[in-house]
């Protein structure tokens, strides 16, 4: 007997296999050799700045750092669907999209070491600095997008967050805002499996996260998350909808993170196993894109070489800025509470100072 | 006995209760399987059943909400907020609606849960991982608010506060951790709540600490009596609501003097509390002001700078020496 009370899951969208062959053609996104090529640099150059990075973390050359390594299909293939105007709301992972969105690298740095100056966003660059609170982006991104609908321009507010995010509060509330009001928004929640330790079978009953859109009225779609054609394909139409004015979407990328949740101090082998990590390694995004790439002669080793020297180059140089960046202060951060500052707190500084020059 | 760090303390605590009482629950992000970031809950799945010791959906109000819900059923849920920046997600469910319950239903349903959460600086944490929230819980009525500053009290002051039939906040301070042992009974035993502890006696001035603090006030008092021949005492107050004032007055009223010191921000927070405790109790005790040696009323400094921000040896130093010349 059939049951009224059937989940119906969304589908799946997957442009290359995990080896690199085309298996559905009409969805093939329409991007010139160099934009190909393009996003297959980011991808490479961000591979390799996230193995250094991870490093430099281990040597306490930078601070907080969430690595990012199997989830670069997801995260540069969305952002490259966007425009420059267009802004992002990131989770704490989601650096690379910050810094191809135009976010300096040595910034990304300052703000690992827990330096103000990293959330500086310079002037024209449109993002927020990345966010702690889990799903606290989502219903921002509800507010700028509905700026621009009021203020009648055609950017797009993108905004990420993980399977975890999904289960929060906030994530209801800014997807459902974003439906009621039909805001040029796009929700891209990047499955990586695991939220810190917890399975995404413990998350939630739901048998994939895009279906989280249902409720809410608004488009949702499962894509492979390791497939970097899919995730632009989907992500493209939702941010050109979106730009239209027909609306928000809700993407769910399936992904996989390969290292630990953060580098402070998560051992993901307390919680997965190593045939679990070498099935998702199958489907690295990096050489499934290469495989279709080299087999349209559009990639080849220099072209590699070149994109993780530059990877290599990127970080050194921005690790000598950051560096060489004038140390934070606390007479500075007092500064920086208010618009102007209160009596109050201009005498605090003074006892501040005070309290600090007795040895 | 054995020497134990505070989250062996904490984790040999939860052990003892959940075989001591069924209707303790422990719940959180990460607590189950992975036995929590900071391996508080090392183990307890595996000893008592994913029934009982379990992960919850990334969600702090969820999390608050559920504790509610068990407990008006007669469960006795130890939730833990991963950080407790992150409590605000789940303010309504501790602020609005938990620690309102008896009060709204006239003693029909209350609400015995303990929310343990990491908190405090100098772990060069990111943002919202460190923050001093635990003022806005005081100002909560029906709240209590417990911070240990040694891994004996934490023990104790965690057995009576799942034992306690009201809502309790219990915080852990992070740079406490595993930053010393202490020998701690193998057995179950309690540390009453809202009793102040003197952990330094001394007859010239007082210094009131909670936290962190206690270590940092201990060492400048005892730098101090060095250098200067003052002999200060130190209280660790270990519940900040309800705040034990007899302990507070008892000492003033023999020192004369008094400093406050917290590593929340300045205004309107625990200090001010006891400040104002001790001035419609004791003023005309007081040889001098009491003074309140805080950080400025800043956002919690981020980690590059958290250590300058924080106050230290010095800044306690300094604050009993403003206090000793007036």
């Amino acid at each position: 007997m059939s049951t009224v009370l059937e989940t119906k899951p969304a589908s799946f969208v997957q442009v290359l296999s995990p080896d690199g062959s085309v298996v559905d053609r009409d969805l093939l996104p329409n991007l010139s050799d160099d934009q190909l090529r393009q996003l297959m640099y980011r991808m490479v150059f961000t591979r390799t700045w996230d193995q250094r990075a991870v490093k430099l973390t281990r040597q306490g050359r930078l601070g907080f750092y969430a690595p990012v390594s199997g989830q670069e299909a997801s995260m540069l293939a969305s952002e490259f669907a966007t425009n420059e105007e267009d802004f992002i709301l990131p989770g704490y992972r989601d650096i690379p999209q910050c810094v191809f969105h135009g976010w300096p690298m040595y910034q990304a740095f300052l703000y690992s070491r827990g330096h103000q100056h990293g959330g500086e966003v310079p002037e024209g660059v449109n993002i927020l600095p990345p966010q702690i609170i889990i799903g606290a982006q989502i219903v921002q991104a509800s507010g700028v997008a509905m700026a621009f609908k009021l203020k009648g321009e055609r950017r797009v507010a993108l905004t990420y967050t993980g399977d975890g995010g999904s289960s929060q509060g906030d994530f209801y509330e800014g997807v459902n805002f974003a439906g009621a009001f039909k805001l040029p928004a796009v929700f891209i929640v990047q499955n990586n499996q695991f939220a810190i330790s917890v399975p995404v079978r413990l998350q939630t009953a739901a048998e994939t996260l895009a279906q989280k859109a249902v409720a809410a009225g608004i488009p949702g779609i499962q894509v492979d998350g390791m497939d970097a054609l899919a995730v632009y394909a989907v992500t493209k139409e939702a941010v050109d909808r979106a730009r239209a004015g027909e609306g928000p979407t809700l993407i769910e990328t399936v992904t996989f993170r390969y290292g630990p949740h953060t580098m402070s101090g998560d051992d993901p082998t307390r919680y997965r196993t190593k045939d679990l990590e070498s099935e998702w390694e199958i489907r690295d995004p990096l050489v499934r894109f290469r495989k279709y790439l080299e087999s349209k002669n559009l990639w080849t080793e220099s072209d590699e070489n070149q994109a993780i020297e530059d990877g290599k180059n990127a970080v050194t140089e921005a690790l000598k800025q950051a560096d060489s960046h004038p140390k934070m202060s606390v007479p500075h951060l007092i500064d920086s509470m208010f618009a102007e500052l209160p009596a109050k707190l201009k005498a605090q500084k003074e006892e501040y100072l005070a309290s600090r020059e007795v040895k | 006995m054995a020497q134990m760090t505070l989250i062996q303390a904490v984790t040999n605590a939860l052990d003892l209760e959940l075989a001591r009482d069924k209707n303790v629950l422990v719940f959180g992000e990460d607590v189950g399987h992975n036995g929590g970031v900071f391996r508080v809950t090392e183990g307890l799945q595996k000893k008592y059943g994913v029934n009982r010791v379990f992960d919850t959906p990334l969600a702090e109000s969820g999390i608050g909400g559920l504790a509610t819900g068990l407990a008006i059923q007669g469960f006795r849920p130890v939730a833990e907020i991963q950080f407790f920046g992150f409590v605000f997600e789940t303010m309504d469910q501790i602020a609005g609606q938990a620690s309102r319950m008896r009060y709204r239903t006239n003693g029909r349903y209350h609400c015995p849960i303990v929310y343990r959460a990491p908190y405090g600086g100098g772990i060069k944490a990111p943002e919202l991982h460190s923050d001093n929230l635990e003022g806005l819980f005081a100002q909560s009525p029906g709240m209590k608010v417990v911070i240990p500053s040694n891994p004996y009290d934490a023990k104790g002051l965690l057995i009576s506060a799942i034992r306690d039939d009201d809502p309790v906040l219990f915080l852990e301070h992070m740079k406490l951790h595993r930053s010393f042992r202490q020998e701690v009974p193998d057995e179950a035993y309690t540390v009453p709540l809202g009793v102040a502890n003197v952990v330094r006696e001394g007859k010239d001035v007082t210094v009131v600490a909670y936290g962190a603090m206690v270590q940092t006030a201990l060492k400048a008092a005892d730098e101090w009596a060095k250098s200067a021949g003052i002999q200060a005492e130190v209280i660790d107050l270990r519940t900040i609501s309800p705040l034990d004032t007899e302990t507070i007055v008892k000492s003033v009223k023999k020192t004369h003097r008094a400093v406050v010191v917290q590593e929340a921000q300045k205004s309107a927070g625990i200090a001010a509390e006891v400040v104002a405790q001790i001035n419609e109790n004791a003023l005309y005790h007081l040889e001098a002001p009491v003074i309140r040696i805080a950080p400025p009323d800043t956002v919690f400094a981020f980690p590059m700078i958290e250590d300058e921000w924080i106050p230290d040896v010095n800044t306690v130093k300094h604050g009993l020496e403003t206090v000793m010349s007036l």
